[in-house]
């Protein structure tokens, strides 16, 4: 890089800063300046700029772990990778022009410079991309993870009546999960009665129900009994439209409903107290 | 006077996507909560016997307006391998999966209309209807 160059863009630094932000946002569409406030916009276009001069500097391992970070807070701000990119093209032309109005650049020149610009900041541009990619694969699975947690509790409600809710979709992965945490939790809880709550689920197909009657049908064969409760009308409709035989299972309409059954099945039941109040 | 819309099934969370959609444009017809179910657990049937034995292929929604009747068709489209007896398949119970082999029989009794056009090595082009009362 031309040492004439980055001594013009290091004092030149406030100028250029604020004409880049004022192009960069001609790009921004509503949704990013609109979920970040015009500080924070302002603060991590600096940030921005800082880095791209950071990458001129021989402090190589600095470099990296900033570039990392500002990564990492631009996935979180939800700001899509192509505006990143364009922000930096947007940066080389700023700057080949500031050159030349500026006079430092004959317009002879011109070419010859705009090409080690991009020289400069091509590797930085793939960096960028590469970060922001393992960022993003990272927050993922991340996610992934936390969704897989949530994704069937087994929750030991009272003694010997455990109850699974589950809500959402239910793919193969879920559907081992739920088989798995089923096992593990009657045994562990030494569950009599597992109640398996389908009301949060959204479409109860063929797939589906095979899962549950194999997951009841487990359940069984560890001493325990299984309930499908919070069949919806319109779902109890296409049940049977499907020709899927339920008889062997206890079902009922609502939790609550199951939840009373699941007492008197376990030779208990829920009394009112009197005198209270 | 038909408008189409289309997802390409290549994973499980397409067979979601598929879903969503026919659930939108039943709504927006007018058809009621358990013709809704009808018709997405419909699809969710197609969509994941394309995933399955096809691995990939295409699931469109159609708009249907014939004679003042308002309509959904449910198109399921795959070039894979087809099927070979499809008098077998339409049977309660059967399936080369170790499935409840309830999902053809079973659309056909969740929609109106229902047709099949299988032609083994060339692919799978089944067709469902829901008429809107
Ligand atoms: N698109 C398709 N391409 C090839 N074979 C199919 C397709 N759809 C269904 N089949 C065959 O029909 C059988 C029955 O399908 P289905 O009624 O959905 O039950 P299941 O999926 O539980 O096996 C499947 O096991 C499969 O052999
Ligand atoms: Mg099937």
């Amino acid at each position: 890089m031309h040492n004439e160059v980055i001594a013009h863009i290091k004092s030149r630094k406030s100028e250029l800063i604020e004409k880049w932000i004022d192009r960069v946002k001609e790009d921004a569409d509503e949704r990013m300046v609109n979920v970040v406030s015009e500080q924070v916009f302002q603060g991590t276009s600096y940030e921005f700029f800082d880095l791209i001069l950071l990458s001129l500097s021989e402090k190589d391992h600095e470099y990296k772990n900033k570039l990392q970070m500002f990564s990492e807070k631009v996935v979180r701000l939800g700001w899509p990778i192509t505006f990143v990119v364009s922000g930096l093209r947007k940066f080389i032309h700023l700057v080949h022009d500031d050159l030349i109005e500026q006079g430092v650049v004959s317009k002879e020149r011109e070419g010859e410079y705009l090409e080690s610009l991009d020289e400069w900041l091509a590797p930085l541009s793939n960096e960028i991309i590469h970060t922001y990619a393992s960022t993003w694969e990272k927050t993922v699975s991340l996610q992934k993870i936390a969704l897989q947690e949530l994704s069937a509790p087994l929750i030991p409600v009272v003694e010997h009546i455990s109850i699974m809710p589950l809500v959402g979709t239910i793919d193969t992965e879920r559907a081992r999960l739920i088989m798995e945490n089923l096992l593990d939790g009657v045994v562990s809880h030494r569950a009599e009665v597992v109640l398996i709550d389908i009301t949060g689920v959204p479409v109860v197909d063929t797939m589906v129900a095979h899962h549950v009657i194999q997951a009841a049908e487990a359940v069984h064969l560890v001493g325990a009994r299984c309930m499908l409760v919070g069949i919806r009308p319109e779902i109890a409709q296409t049940i049977v439209n499907l020709g899927i035989d339920l008889n062997k299972f206890i079902t009922t309409s609502t939790l609550r409903k199951g939840m009373e059954k699941a007492l008197e099945m376990t030779n208990r039941k829920i009394v009112e107290l009197e005198g209270v109040n | 006077m038909e408008i189409q819309s289309c997802v390409t099934i290549l994973n499980e969370w397409d067979i979601v996507a598929a879903r969503q959609l026919g659930r939108n444009v039943a709504k927006e017809l007018g058809f009621g909560t358990v013709d809704q179910a009808r018709i997405t657990t419909a699809i969710s049937e197609l969509a994941r016997n394309i995933y399955l034995y096809a691995g990939q292929g295409q699931l469109c929604i159609d708009r249907l307006n014939e004679q003042g009747k308002t309509g959904l068709r449910i198109i399921a489209i795959d070039e894979g391998p087809g099927i070979p007896d499809i008098r077998k398949v339409m049977e309660d119970g059967f399936s080369t999966s170790g499935g409840l082999g309830a999902g053809l029989p079973g659309v056909r009794r969740l929609m109106d209309d229902f047709n099949i056009d299988s032609n083994p090595g060339e692919g799978t082009d089944i067709r469902a209807t829901k008429w809107l009362r």
